[in-house]
């Protein structure tokens, strides 16, 4: 395994894509997700490979679409007022069937909001975010180590089903320091093969990148293979954590930073014999239905936490379907719930 | 005297990069002129097999299905972004862009002016027509002052929709662009020197001198309300007033 570093989630997202062989990086800064694009201006050139500061976010996904075109591995980072300028571009991407890897270390909104930590955007990066039928592939990560490999995996995906994949961070865990171990490099050699791209039409037909075509019979087809596609990542690619749920009477339903911060509420209250457990999603596109139904069959209550006014916690209801209490507790803002102030919504729920 | 196919010699033929499907495009329209310019220059270099165009959102949208070559086509506006990724990704591919005046200078401003300030090793087409062909007629930032489209019926009003944009000269002021040039193609005379024109820009990027623009002041008869022939006749007379033809910027 590689050496052991003290970094800030940023960098780790950043010297993870390195990693997993993206060659181009497009971006435009925002806080608090800089010091991403910052690591990237520094070790890409390096490297032989492409650093451009856009001069826009909307051109910064429009080239990340031209280099997707192009066969390579490519990323852009921003964060929440950033992502919505994306969202054509994302739209384009999953239209054309091009994969690429966006970052959004969310802050406050709406609006311009603040740069504290905030998990608002779930709605706009699960539900489809742009226009037409799509859905991309959404990460969540909620430590730093993770967010590594997510990140590594964030290309992986993208690649094994054409498709845009978000890796959905938050300020706390854009800024915050931990010890890591970084992910082993990718050998560029055995990457899938990109016959679809367009690299120039040598010895072979000419390859057409679109995402439209104005007979909608053939558009029609275009977006049926578009939800087949997303019926097989339903299928395969779900993933999320359970803890300390195996005798739990309520559970905690959050993803990233509030996760980890319920994990110590969850500690907590495991002290005091409240038999309180985690459901973290990690993927939260595809959401982890089947297995929080399961979970709702067992338990009392499930209570969703998240620094948003309650988005993940539709998804949660749809899981749980009334067969548990779906109380929630929400901060906004930037505003970010203590482990306490979990385990006082709890005790209001428990028993 | 009848003369057997066996003795006529071809002197005009389709180009192999241009494919074997009918223009889109309408009467009199000079798009198809200047994509077969485009072709005919693609194979006159020998470079099809690495040459990857990019189609912008109007009447071009189709591009992808003239060009016998690799083609993308992009979001409204964002061509010369959707070049600039391609080319990073793949500097020995040989990269155009092929958009209009509402692609090109209005929707798609900031991508259009940072890809010239970059200097990207890029070819850019820009077709102005002065018009919104596509969407039925509506004004362009370059329609002329007192042209009357469906969203100025009264004619282009300076004080309210501002002035035609001469988006040529804004880009020939950076000092990254290699080669800068407004075209026309209403008589043989223009069409020659237009193939010129695109034959440099191509040239440039092979040469790795950089960002090449060619702009060519374009006839829409259909939303004129002109006949063909009367629609060159108002570039060659009335456009090139506004939009002067020749290069702006040769660094090559």
């Amino acid at each position: 395994m590689g050496e052991r570093l003290l970094l800030r989630g940023n960098e780790v997202i950043a010297e993870a894509a390195i990693r997993a062989g993206c060659q181009c990086y497009f971006a435009y800064p925002i806080t608090p997700q800089a010091e991403l694009l910052e690591h990237m201006a520094k070790h890409m050139p390096k490297l032989g490979r492409t650093f451009i500061q856009a001069e826009s976010e909307i051109a910064a996904i429009s080239m990340v679409y031209g280099a997707a075109s192009a066969g390579v591995r490519t990323m852009t980072s921003s964060s929440s007022p950033g992502i919505s300028l994306k969202q054509e571009g994302i739209s384009y991407l999953a239209g054309a069937n091009l994969p690429a890897v966006i970052v959004n270390v969310m802050r406050g909104g709406p609006g311009l909001g603040d740069i504290a930590p905030a998990q608002a955007d779930y709605f706009q990066a699960t539900k489809g975010g742009g226009h037409g039928d799509y859905h991309i592939i959404v990460l969540a990560p909620s430590t730093v180590p993770e967010a590594g490999k997510l990140t590594m995996l964030a290309f992986d995906l993208a690649d094994r089903y054409c498709t845009p994949v978000m890796l959905l961070a938050d300020g706390m865990l854009g800024q915050m320091m931990e010890p890591v171990e970084l992910p082993e490099p990718v050998d560029p050699a055995s990457l899938p093969a990109k016959p679809w791209s367009t690299t120039g039409a040598k010895g072979r037909d000419p390859n057409i990148i679109r995402s439209f075509d104005l007979d909608p019979e053939i558009l029609k087809q275009m977006n049926l293979a578009l939800q087949e596609r997303y019926r097989e990542i339903e299928a395969k690619e779900i993933r999320y954590e359970e803890t300390a749920t195996e005798d739990a009477d309520i559970v905690i339903a959050a993803y990233g930073m509030v996760a980890r911060i319920a994990k110590s509420a969850v500690r907590m209250a495991r002290t005091e014999r409240i038999k309180l457990g985690l459901f973290r999603p990690i993927t939260l596109w595809p959401f982890p239905y089947s297995p929080l139904k399961e979970l709702s069959k067992r338990v009392k209550t499930v209570l969703t936490v998240e620094m948003s006014a309650g988005q993940m916690w539709e998804d949660v209801r749809l899981a749980v379907c009334e067969r548990a209490k779906t109380p929630f507790y929400g901060e906004l803002g930037g505003v970010v719930p203590t482990p306490r102030a979990i385990l006082s919504e709890v005790k209001k729920h428990a028993g | 005297m009848p003369v057997s196919v066996e003795k006529m010699v071809k002197v005009f033929g389709r180009p192999q990069s241009l494919n074997e499907v009918r223009f889109t495009y309408c009467p009199g329209c000079h798009h198809g002129i200047l994509t077969r310019i485009i072709a005919q220059t693609i194979d006159e270099l020998e470079i099809a097999e690495r040459t990857v165009g990019i189609a912008p959102v109007g009447c071009a949208v189709f591009a992808y299905r003239w060009f016998r070559c690799d083609t993308i086509q992009a979001a409204h506006g964002r061509a010369s972004a959707v070049a600039t990724g391609v080319k990073r990704a793949d500097p020995n591919l040989i990269v155009f862009a092929y958009q209009g005046d509402g692609d090109f200078a209005s929707i798609g401003t900031a991508e259009s002016i940072h890809a010239a300030n970059r200097g990207e090793n890029i070819t850019v087409f820009f077709v102005n027509n002065q018009v919104y062909g596509m969407t039925g007629g509506e004004m362009a930032p370059t329609s002329l002052i007192g042209q009357k489209t469906t969203t100025t019926p009264d004619g282009r009003d300076p004080a309210l929709f501002g002035y035609p944009i001469r988006f040529s000269e804004m880009i020939a002021q950076l000092d990254a662009p290699t080669y800068v040039t407004r075209q026309a193609l209403y008589d043989t005379k223009r069409i020659l020197e237009a193939t010129k024109a695109v034959k440099k820009a191509f040239t440039n990027q092979l040469d790795g001198k950089g960002y090449s623009l060619v702009e060519v002041v374009a006839t829409c008869p259909t939303n004129w309300r002109m006949k063909p022939t009367e629609a060159n006749t108002h570039v060659a007379e009335v456009v090139t007033k506004t939009y002067p033809l020749g290069d702006l910027v040769d660094r090559g």
